[in-house]
Order: C-alpha cells, then sequence, then structure tokens
C-alpha cells in the first residue's frame, strides 16, 4: 500500500514539475530584459547583439524555445550559463552543498529551541516563561534578517571577536571536497580542527537564519501543546500517576507535534530554495544569491533550472512530512 | 648588574627596531585577502566583460603592452619594444626572452599567435573554445597576425589605426599557455595559465580565488606569498571585515563608509581621477534639441558643483569635455558653461524655446561609478531645468530595454556614461560622439549628433602615429564638440582603493585595474 502511494506521489511530482518549467519559462520572458543586451551591457555593437541572440536562440518563437529547452531536459541537459558558459546542472551542484548545510542547520537550531519554547510556554501557560518566549517569538518573526546579521557580525566577529564573520572556513584553510558539506567532508578527513572551524562559522549564519522559523515553530508548539493539554487522555495519565514530565513529553508533544513537523517541513523547504538575505550577509556561497544574480543577467537557463530544482525538493520534503506523519500517528492511514 | 642592564638594553633595542615599521625592510611572504562585492565570471580575460574577473586575472595573465602604475600610459610588458612601418598598417613586437609559463612552457610568438589568433581567425583551433564579446575594443582593425620569428611577431591593420597600442594595453588581448589552452579548451577561463607575477592555484565560486606567487616571475620575485579574492557582496560587511582586519583591501565601499576609512588610523585610503565619464546626452535630432542654443541654456542650468557634492558626495570633479583630465589630449583651456539660470533663460528666449514644451528625462535603472543615484540625480536636474522654464518627465525603464531604445534616439534627453578603458581619446571621441557611430538602431553616439569637422578630426587622428600631432586633432575636436553641446557632460567619478595600513606599495590605476607584484604587507 505505502510503496503504491508514494509511486503515485512521485507521477504527481513529474506532473507538477511540468507544469512549473512552462510557470517559470513564461514568467522569465514576460519580465522586461534582453539577456543578450544584459549578458553584452552597454559596450556592445549591434552586430555582436545580433550574433549572440542567434547563438541563444532567443529569436525563434517562445513554443520552439520551451520545445527545444525540454527535450534538452527530458535527456538530462538543464542547458548553460549564458554569463559564465558552464553547464547549469553542474553550476547547481556545486553550490547546493553550501545551501543545504546552512538551511539544516538553522533547522536544528530553529526545532530545537522553538519545540523547548513552545513546550514551556505551553506548560507554563500564562506565566512569565510564557509571556517571554512568545514576545521573544514576535521579535522573531519581525526582526529584519538584513539587520540582525549586520548587528550580529558588529557585535560577535568586530567587537568580541568570537564567531568568525564570513564564509564556511577560515582563510587559507583547504578541505578535500567529498560531500560539500563541510561538516561532513571535516569528518571524513578525521580533522577536528577543521571540523571546529566550520561548525564555527556555521553557528552566526545559520542562527540569523533560524529566527523566523524558531518564532514560527514555537507559537505552532504553544498552540498545539495547549491543545492537547486540556484533553481526556492527558487528565487520564496524570491520573495514573504519570511523573508530569513523562506526561508532557510522552503524551502530550508526541500528539502535538504532527502541526509541527509539517511547519518544519515548509520551513525547511523555503530555506533550501536558498537565503539570499543571510548567504549575502555572510558572503556564504550558497544557491539563493546565484539565483538572484542569474535573475538579475536574465541568465533564463539558471532561473528555470534552480525553480525546477527547488519545486522537486519541495515536492520531496513534502511527501516525506506526509509519511513521517503516517509513521508518527496511527490513525492516518495512507491509501494508494 | 651592569651586564644585565647592558642585555637588557640590547634586548630593548632589538625589540624596537624590530618593530618600528621604517625600520623593517620590505617585507616579504604573507597574505592578502582581498575583499569585493563580487566573484568573478571567468579568468581568461579575452573573454571577460565585469570589473570582477579583470581583477584576479590581470594577477595570472599578461599582454604585450600594459598601462603604467599608477598612470595610462603605454609600458612594455612581454613585449619588449615595437615599432610601426611607414605606411602605418605593420606593428612589429620584439618579444622578451627567456620568459616561462606557470606550466613550464616557454613564452614565445607562436603563443602570442594563439592567443591573438583565437579571438580574431574562426578557423582557429581554439576559435570556439570562447566568446570574444569585446572584438571592438581588442583585435577588430587587424586584419593578420604574422609569426616573424620565434621572439618577433607583427599586427597587420586593416587601415592605419593609432589606437590599437592603448587597445592592446587592455585586458582583452592577453598572453595564454598555448598547451593550457588546447588541454582545457572551453574551461580555460577556470584554468588560466599566464606568465604573470601569481600563479592561479584555487577556485570556489561565490567564495574565493586563491592565487600563488610564481617564484620564476621574469620581472622580479613578487613579494606576497598568497592573494585570496575573498567574494564579500554586502558592502557593510566588507567595511566590518576591513576595520576588524580580516581582509586587507576592501572594494567598491559607498562614500559613507569611505569616510569612516578615512577616520581610521589603522587604514588607508588612495584617490585617483578615474578614467570614466557620466553626462546627459541631448537627442539632436529632435526639433526641440535641434538648436545649439537650447543645449547650450540647458548647460548653463545644471549647477554641477552641487550634484557633486551631493550625490557624489565629494567623490568626482567636475566634467567639461567628453573625457576625463587623466587622459592625454585633454583640453583644459576650455571654458566651461558655468551655472547660471539667467544666462540659460536668454539662450533659451534667443532660440524662441516654446514654453509649454514637455521633455523627456531618461533616468537610468542601474547605478554606474560615473552615475551612483541615477534617480536622485533625474530629479535633481528635473528641478534645474524647471527653474529655468524647461518642462521635463523623468522616464525609467528596465536597463535593457532602456539600452536598447536609447541607441535607436527613442528619447529626448537621457542620462548615460562611459569608462574609456583603454584610455585613448579616440575611444570617446571617435566612439561616442562621430557621424560614423550616430548610425540607428544602435547607434553608440546616442545623441545622434552628426558633425563633419569633428569627424573628419577624429578620422584624421586614428591614422596619425605622432602623439603631438594626434594631440592638435583632439584639441579642435573638443573645441566643436564645446560649441555644439551634443551632450552635458556631468562628472569624472574618483577611483578609491581602501586598504590595511600593514600594506605598502599598494598601486592604483585611474581604471582602478593593478597587477600586486610590487605589494607587501608588514608581517
Amino acid at each position: 500500500m505505502q510503496l503504491r502511494y508514494v509511486a503515485n506521489r512521485l507521477g504527481q511530482l513529474l506532473l507538477v514539475m511540468f507544469g512549473v518549467s512552462i510557470l517559470v519559462f513564461w514568467m522569465l520572458r514576460m519580465i522586461p530584459g534582453d539577456p543578450a543586451q544584459l549578458l553584452l551591457g552597454e559596450y556592445a555593437s549591434p552586430q555582436a547583439l545580433a550574433e549572440l541572440r542567434e547563438k541563444l536562440g532567443l529569436n525563434r518563437s517562445y513554443a520552439a524555445q520551451y520545445g527545444i529547452y525540454l527535450t534538452k531536459v527530458l535527456q538530462g541537459d538543464f542547458g548553460r550559463s549564458v554569463r559564465t558558459g558552464a553547464p547549469i546542472f553542474q553550476e547547481i551542484w556545486i553550490r547546493i552543498p553550501a545551501t543545504v548545510e546552512l538551511a539544516v542547520a538553522a533547522m536544528l537550531i530553529a526545532t530545537l529551541f522553538g519545540v523547548a519554547a513552545g513546550v514551556i510556554s505551553a506548560v507554563k501557560h500564562r506565566s512569565l516563561w510564557d509571556y517571554t518566549a512568545m514576545f521573544l517569538a514576535l521579535i522573531g518573526v519581525s526582526m529584519p534578517i538584513f539587520w540582525l546579521g549586520l548587528m550580529l557580525i558588529y557585535l560577535f566577529s568586530v567587537r568580541m571577536s568570537l564567531f568568525p564573520m564570513m564564509g564556511r572556513l577560515s582563510m587559507g584553510q583547504d578541505l578535500p571536497v567529498v560531500t560539500g558539506l563541510m561538516i561532513v567532508d571535516a569528518l571524513l578527513s578525521g580533522n577536528g580542527t577543521l571540523l571546529t572551524d566550520s561548525i564555527h562559522h556555521l553557528i552566526l549564519p545559520a542562527f540569523t537564519l533560524s529566527t523566523i522559523p524558531m518564532a514560527i515553530i514555537a507559537r505552532i508548539t504553544r498552540s498545539s501543546m495547549l491543545e492537547v493539554m486540556h484533553m481526556d487522555y492527558i487528565r487520564t495519565a496524570r491520573a495514573k500517576g504519570m511523573g508530569e514530565a513523562t506526561v508532557i513529553l510522552r503524551h502530550a508533544l508526541r500528539n502535538a507535534c504532527l502541526p509541527v513537523i509539517t511547519v518544519i517541513g515548509l520551513n525547511l523547504g523555503l530555506l533550501l530554495g536558498g537565503a539570499v538575505l543571510t548567504e549575502t550577509i555572510f558572503s556564504w556561497p550558497g544557491l539563493g544569491r546565484y539565483v538572484v544574480d542569474s535573475l538579475m543577467a536574465r541568465d533564463y537557463a539558471a532561473v528555470q533550472g534552480c525553480i525546477l530544482m527547488f519545486a522537486g525538493m519541495m515536492a520531496f520534503i513534502n511527501l516525506g512530512v506526509d509519511l513521517i506523519i503516517a509513521l508518527l500517528d496511527p490513525r492516518v492511514r495512507i491509501h494508494g | 648588574m651592569k651586564r644585565v642592564i647592558l642585555w637588557c638594553t640590547l634586548l630593548m633595542l632589538g625589540v624596537w627596531a624590530w618593530t618600528v615599521p621604517g625600520a623593517q625592510a620590505a617585507g616579504e611572504g604573507g597574505t592578502l585577502v582581498w575583499g569585493r562585492g563580487g566573484d568573478s565570471v571567468t579568468l581568461d580575460l579575452a573573454q571577460a566583460t565585469d570589473g570582477e574577473s579583470i581583477k584576479a586575472g590581470i594577477q595570472v595573465l599578461e599582454n604585450l603592452v600594459i598601462f603604467g602604475k599608477d598612470s595610462m600610459d603605454v609600458e612594455p610588458q612581454l613585449a619588449e619594444s615595437w615599432t610601426v612601418s611607414p605606411d602605418g598598417l605593420t606593428w612589429t613586437f620584439q618579444l622578451r626572452k627567456g620568459v616561462l609559463f606557470h606550466d613550464g612552457t616557454p613564452f614565445n610568438a607562436q603563443a602570442v599567435y594563439d592567443s591573438l589568433a583565437r579571438i580574431l581567425d574562426k578557423n582557429h583551433p581554439f576559435y570556439n573554445y570562447g566568446k570574444w564579446k569585446y572584438l571592438s575594443l581588442s583585435l577588430e582593425q587587424v586584419s593578420e597576425i604574422k609569426i616573424i620569428d620565434d621572439y618577433k611577431i607583427a599586427l597587420i591593420t586593416k587601415k592605419p589605426y593609432a589606437p590599437l597600442l592603448n587597445n592592446l594595453a587592455l585586458w582583452l588581448c592577453p598572453i595564454l599557455s598555448p598547451k593550457a589552452m588546447a588541454e582545457h579548451k572551453d574551461q580555460i577561463g577556470l584554468h588560466p595559465v599566464g606568465t604573470g607575477p601569481f600563479k592561479f592555484v584555487s577556485w570556489i565560486k561565490d567564495d574565493q580565488i586563491v592565487l600563488e606567487r610564481n617564484d620564476a616571475y621574469w620581472g622580479g620575485k613578487p613579494k606576497l606569498q598568497k592573494i585570496v579574492l575573498k567574494s564579500i557582496p554586502e558592502p557593510s560587511a566588507r567595511l566590518m571585515a576591513l576595520q576588524s582586519r580580516t581582509i586587507d583591501i576592501a572594494d567598491d565601499l559607498d562614500p559613507d563608509s569611505i569616510a569612516l576609512v578615512k577616520k581610521n588610523p589603522n587604514l588607508s585610503v588612495i584617490e585617483r581621477p578615474s578614467v570614466n565619464i557620466g553626462y546627459i546626452a541631448l537627442n539632436t535630432e529632435k526639433p526641440a534639441l535641434k538648436d545649439p542654443r537650447v543645449r547650450q541654456a540647458i548647460s548653463h542650468a545644471i549647477d554641477k558643483d552641487t550634484l557633486i557634492k551631493t550625490i557624489f558626495q565629494g567623490l568626482a570633479i567636475p566634467a567639461k569635455n567628453p573625457f576625463p583630465p587623466s587622459i592625454w589630449g585633454y583640453n583644459d583651456k576650455i571654458q566651461p558653461y558655468e551655472y547660471s539660470p539667467d544666462k540659460a533663460k536668454k539662450l533659451l528666449a534667443e532660440a524662441k524655446f516654446p514654453a509649454d514644451t514637455e521633455l523627456e528625462l531618461w533616468a537610468m535603472p542601474v547605478s554606474r561609478a560615473y552615475m551612483p543615484e541615477p534617480v536622485k540625480t533625474a530629479e535633481l536636474i528635473q528641478a534645474y531645468l524647471a527653474e529655468v522654464g524647461i518642462k521635463t518627465r523623468i522616464v525609467r525603464q528596465e536597463w535593457g530595454t532602456y539600452l536598447n531604445k536609447v541607441s535607436n534616439g527613442e528619447y529626448d534627453m537621457c542620462m548615460f556614461g562611459w569608462l574609456g578603458g583603454n584610455a585613448d581619446p579616440d575611444n570617446f571621441l571617435y566612439g561616442l560622439l562621430s557621424a560614423d557611430t550616430a548610425k540607428t538602431p544602435g547607434a553608440a553616439n546616442v545623441s545622434l549628433w552628426k558633425n563633419a569637422e569633428f569627424t573628419e578630426l577624429c578620422l584624421k587622428a586614428q591614422k596619425t602615429f605622432d602623439k603631438a600631432e594626434r594631440t592638435k586633432f583632439y584639441l579642435k575636436a573638443q573645441e566643436i564638440f564645446h560649441a555644439e553641446a551634443p551632450w552635458v557632460p556631468l562628472a569624472h567619478s574618483t577611483m578609491v582603493r581602501c586598504f590595511n595600513k600593514k600594506l605598502h606599495d599598494v598601486p592604483l590605476r585611474p581604471n582602478g585595474l593593478n597587477s600586486f607584484q610590487m605589494v607587501w604587507k608588514e608581517q
């Protein structure tokens, strides 16, 4: 049953990707701006422009351009970047580990602190704890990431020299690339110094990126926990004489965590789509910056490739979330 | 006891001598970390069109000739000397001997041939390994490249063309190892192999490029051990990195940050007049702007000093000619149109400028060094023109569309600018103002100003190889430009380099592009 369900969802995923590809293709061409002109700039001769337009296939109809694009994509060729001339797949591949590392670290921080704050707020409902946590959560969702990042750099890097202010490793350090995830590569190389160094570099950007999801997770956990805490089975559990910790963690949290997991999945998907601001402030070489730069240069193939990949990742994460929820909640039955 | 005191004194003297900067000889070694706004696109400079690529690439690759360390005068680099044939068509270069590429292969005439022919000759095996986007700024006028012997090569031009030498000094004609070009094919931009003072080591996209000293450099061993070019896209982060000494140089800081750097005792700033110009082009084919008196009136109506103080925050000089004074041939005798609304009104009355005319003022949608705040500039100019009775409407378009329409003459007044990388007056005068380049669509002379005498002077200058003679033509051409006023030249921005005081002998060419061979860092 489960397998058939997954196969079905994967089939739907292909349809979604097809829709996304048409949408992105069409939207990109609706934005004013000629890629050839933007690529060659103000110093271009009309002849060079005409040649480049021909070379990029911009003179053909949109339908023809899309047809060619789709055929190539189906063969696994996402095209080449007009800016760098490199294959798009390669461009995405070298940048994705940085984004994944940052997004996963940020979600770990957000989940750990968000869930903890939410649980405490719910358990100590209407106490100073609750008000403080929810006040901080409000600040968390409304604080501009840009400002927060710069302030953290100023405070912790410039003033106190506690954390490095940019990049993924200290200047001059080199790590052989295996997975592209610095922490994993450092572990694989067995080099403790590099491991500490990469974690050290990750803390400030990951914390900056985690503030918004952390606040959302805290609020969702709180409201979900409050709902569950009034259930009969909690009263029963307490009546049975169970310890408060067991009641909260095993009975309440397990039942309250379903919406939280959905939110975590959704936010992870969003963060994997590239955290442009955080990547910019901390000079983090990830995908977010690449997509924005590509969009500015009307690098159609690059933007299309990235968006397709984001859509795919988002769909996979949703599928994963559904499967996890089915595992956790026996009431949810998956039918193919 | 006396001995102890003596030893202590000697020790203190030693420490003092070691720590006082003046007492230290030009130190060797060390890593220079260079913070800049973005990553390079390619390190094959023949294909590069952006500053970040050029900054990194010129540390690795060299040309036949190059601009001076702090000036735009052409000097020998891989060519020791050169001659031009009496008919002005053949340029013969005598090449430097005993130079090696970073891969150990020898530099010779064949390497020059392969590096240049790949740009020009569609049949050359390396032609399809790249996109040669700026041919008109490099070798467009060259018809043939001939190897004379192992260390002598000739370039033959289609017509006598004096600006060729300056074109060769640009980044667009680098000499690369033929072995590396054959091996890396269209990926040569990721693995550049040249003869420069630094060797390419590694490149993490959007993060950093690492270069290492070329110990066998023909021009003497460079002092720095390593250069790390770090992409730090956020200007405030770049400033903080410089202040905290995480980086040694911070590029492209905004004027407020530069002011902070100037106040910091641990940091240095050097400034040079740049080789650019920001201007307002007046479409001379529009009936309202046909009369030169109207164009002169507009020139009188704009207060450039205020513009520079407010928009450029002082980091620019007012422009009166179409190119900056850092380039030879500049006519300093020309009296600029002073700011005088009264004179402007008088000229408009003389020209019978109709009061109900509304002109379009096109504001650039992107900022450039020569036009840092295009929209604010447009608003300021709109206010100045309103003061003398010229109504304007600010038009904003996406950059690609802007370039297209402006070069088709579909506007009344537009903001524009130029960076004359090759520092030859021809680049500005012939390129942007001659009748030959005023043909739509795609006119580089966007004001569509066609003056036969001016064009003739530019063409004569192209065929003249004596600099003093050429200068005479250009001085006269600038007089005609001034009287006819097809543009309002606004400003030449100032090139600034902000760096850690521990760096010494930091060069700054007016185009901001330097090799760092001579730079050294206190350890």
